[in-house]
Formats: C-alpha cells, structure tokens, sequence
C-alpha cells in the first residue's frame, strides 16, 4: 500500500515541552529555531508527576496526574497554561464497593475535537476514566471498568508491570468520538465503536512470549499504541514482545520489529509518529533480553527510525553517548514536534531530555540532572 | 478535637498547622469534617473504600487509630502522620 506524504501545515514557532518527573513538573521552551532551549519550573516538586497533557482544543487548559508517596493520587487542573492550578474536585476513583483502588492515575487523553471538555484517564491499575468538565469531576467508563469480563483480560490487581498494572494509550478517533483503543499492560489493545459501553480484544498476531498460548485473544503487553492523526485506520505499538502495525478494518498485526537488527532487538517503551507522514516512526529501543536489564541495548543508546511503516530501520545515534550510557525511555517520554521538518525528544530515566531538529539524524542534550522522566509532551 | 496537620498537607489549609473540628464521633466523622473544610483533603488519606493510604498513620490521643470507625468523641487531639515511603 502506497500512503502518500501529506503535507499540512509545518509550524515554524518556539517548541515548548511538558516534562513530567517523578519529582514534578518542568518546561523546556526553545527559540524559533530550536537550537536554544530553556527550562523552567519545577512545579508540584516532590509529586510524583505521571503525565501532563496541553489541551490542543483551546491550548490553555493543562492537567497534571500527580501523587506522592504518602498521599492519594490526584489530578491537578490549570485553565491558564500553567500559570495556576486547581485540584480536581472528584479525581479518578473506583466505586465504593468495588474493592478496588486507583494506586496513581497513568494517562491523560484529551476527548474528540466536536466534545471540548471531555478528557480520558488511565489509571493504575487498570481503570478508565472520563471527565466531561476539563478534568474537574472523573466518573468511570463502567463499560469497562465494570465490564465482567475485565479481570479475565487484564488478570488481578497484584499483577503486571513493575510499577503496577496499567491502562494507557487511550485514542479517539478524529473521524468519530464514539470510536476508542486502549492498550494495558497487562491485558493487550482493545476497541470500543459505542464510546466505551461495549468492549473487545483486537490483538490478533502480536506475540505473547510469556503465556503458554502464542496467539492468545487478549493477555498481551503493548507498552504504547499510536493512531495516525491524518490516516486513523493506521495503528502501530511497541509491545513487551516486539513492533506492530495494524491497518484496519483488519484484525491481525503485521510484526514489523522483525526487521530490527538482531542484536538491538525489537523490544522498547516509547513509539513515536511523523505527525504527517503515516509511514514514518521513531522507537527507543532496550534490552529486552535475558533478565530484561531494561537499558540501552550494550550501553549505547539510539533511536530507530523507520520512513516505510516499519518494512525497515535506520539507527539514529549521532550525538548520542557512544558507550556507558545505560539509561532508557519510558512509554510515555518521547514526543515529536509539528515543524516543517519535524523535531523529536525523548527524556531518560537518568533524568537528561534530548532532542533532535532534523528528525532524527543529529542529537544534543537539552537538560540534564533532571529527576527520572516519566512523561514528556508538547505544550 | 485539635487536628494536627503534617507539613504535606498543609496546602490544603492555608499553611494550617492544626485545625480546631469541634467534636466529632469517630475517625470518619472527623476527616469529613476536614474534607468539608478542606475539599479534596480526605480522598488523599483515605482511599475510595475507605481504608486509610498505607502510608498514612492517624493517632487519637498518641494511640494509633486502625481504621476509619475508630472512636475519637471525647478525644483531645487528633494527628495526622505521613509515614516512611522511600526515596
């Protein structure tokens, strides 16, 4: 299939930067050029920041998912870009009753463009969220969450991920609000055509090397899922097992990490799209082998860039440290810009963000002795 | 009853170091008292089932409150601790 490069309109302005840490929240602000950069904050130090989302409906309404050590999780609220806060007034919980807790609030997703107001939250574990006030008031998506097949896909609070279990990647599709995916790990990616009443499993051909079924119906590890903003139909994930593609209305995933080099491997947390070209992507990968030491692959970091959807890749490490740099990216800190020629960042668990002007090719450090970077997204 | 604030909630009371609450019959009474004064201040100690965060600790006169229906009618003071949680 030929997807044609669309063109639509390349910004040339300052690029601003959400960095949320697992000691609060930062800004990075540069010219327009992109080559000086700034940073600010921090705000909410001592939380721990999961994810902060820009609002790009009216581009001014900011949330924030934060909890501390001691303290319950919490969704923080800014109407003016950050300038102030306000807490929600009814943040993301289960029902009494239910015997579950939300440990930390993981995602932030903004609703469709033709619903402002309405957000979506992820949570740990799994748990879906939706607000219909600008992130105020959090009520369940019950068709998920008390869906009665929900602990047979995702298995029981206690398991999953280091960190705990997790509802993440939540997607609209811009040609209809009704339309949403999500991923979890655990649990796999699943679809809602009636705005989240009625659920099912779509993980068809992507492998799950940890259950004694090699294609199982749901079960799997998508680290992060991405809809193409101007071709929706097309889908892509870095899972726990590997790279996938996905072009609906098929079912089954196309394995494209098999064309990684072998001794990278397929296996990372981030995935990051061209925000015009369908077919260009961007994935960090690490070491997936063994005990899972989950770094750079042999303590050199790079990033992979794929420009035909996955068929092939090219290491991007220009810049890069060469040896002895064993830190990595998590799911949700690697971002792109929307210039002309698209700017790409990634912030590290070793607390240094980098980014790249020329889509990839060339690499600087643009903060460093930042805490451990959860999440990073365009402001 | 007097309410000790810890300096990690004190956002919530305008830098309140303790808060004065009246008399309240039990543990619940009284962090729904707090949370009337202080919104959103009860759902950070006290998860959705109303079990009390695992690293928060609620003493009742110096004695170590187990749960949310712990009596406190008569009690002097109440402190809210928020315990070790690591680095």
């Amino acid at each position: 299939m030929v997807i044609p490069r669309k063109g639509g309109a390349a910004r040339s302005r300052p690029t601003k930067l959400l960095i949320a840490t697992r000691k609060g929240l930062w800004t990075i602000e540069s010219d327009v050029a992109r080559r000086a950069w700034k940073l600010a904050g921090p705000q909410f130090l001592g939380n721990i920041v999961h994810h902060a989302v820009l609002d790009p409906r009216d581009r001014k309404t900011l949330l924030a998912a934060a909890r501390t050590g001691h303290l319950g999780p919490t969704v923080f609220r800014s109407v003016d870009r950050g300038r102030t806060w306000k807490e929600a007034a009814r943040p993301p919980a289960f029902n009494p009753g239910s015997g579950r807790t939300v440990d930390h609030t993981f995602w932030l997703a903004t609703g469709h463009a033709s619903e402002p107001g309405v957000w979506y939250a992820g949570t740990s574990p799994q748990g879906l969220f939706r607000s219909e006030d600008g992130g105020s008031s959090w009520a369940g998506v019950e068709g998920f969450n008390e869906h009665p097949q929900r602990k047979v896909w995702c298995g029981g609070d206690q398991d999953g991920t280091p960190d705990g279990p997790k509802l993440h990647s939540i997607l609209v599709d811009p040609r209809d609000p009704a339309h949403l995916y999500i991923g979890m790990s655990s649990g796999g990616v699943f679809e809602s055509t009636d705005r989240g009443a009625g659920w099912r499993p779509l993980n068809r051909g992507v492998k799950a090397d940890f259950l004694p079924d090699p294609d199982p119906e749901f079960g799997h590890d998508p680290h992060c899922v991405r809809q193409h903003p101007q071709l929706p139909d097309r889908l892509y994930q870095q899972n726990h097992c590997g790279i996938f593609r996905l072009d609906r209305p098929a079912e089954r995933w196309t394995d494209i990490g098999v064309a990684m080099p072998k001794s990278v491997g397929a296996i990372g947390f981030p995935l990051v799209l061209h925000p015009r070209d369908p077919e260009t992507l961007w994935v960090f990968p690490m070491d997936g082998s063994t005990i899972w030491p989950r770094v750079s692959p042999g303590g050199r970091p790079a990033v992979y860039r794929s420009v035909n959807g996955g068929r092939s890749w090219q290491r991007q490490g220009i810049g890069l440290p060469a040896s002895q740099a064993w830190w990595t990216v998590k799911r949700q800190a690697m971002t792109a810009d929307q210039a002309a020629t698209v700017g790409v960042y990634f912030g590290t668990t070793s607390g240094e963000l980098w980014g790249s002007r020329d889509e990839g090719r060339t690499w600087k450090c643009l903060a460093r002795h930042l805490p451990h970077i959860y999440a990073l997204e365009m402001a | 009853m007097i309410v000790r604030i810890p300096g990690l909630l004190r956002s919530y009371t305008n830098g309140a170091e303790s808060v004065d609450i009246g008399s309240p019959v039990d543990l619940a009474d009284a962090l729904d008292e707090l949370d009337a004064r202080f919104s959103g201040l009860r759902f950070r100690v006290v998860d959705e089932q109303g079990a009390i965060r695992p690293h928060i600790k609620m003493f009742v006169d110096g004695v170590l409150a187990p749960g949310l229906r712990a009596p406190v009618a008569g009690a002097r003071e109440l402190m809210i601790v928020g315990a070790l949680s690591g680095g």
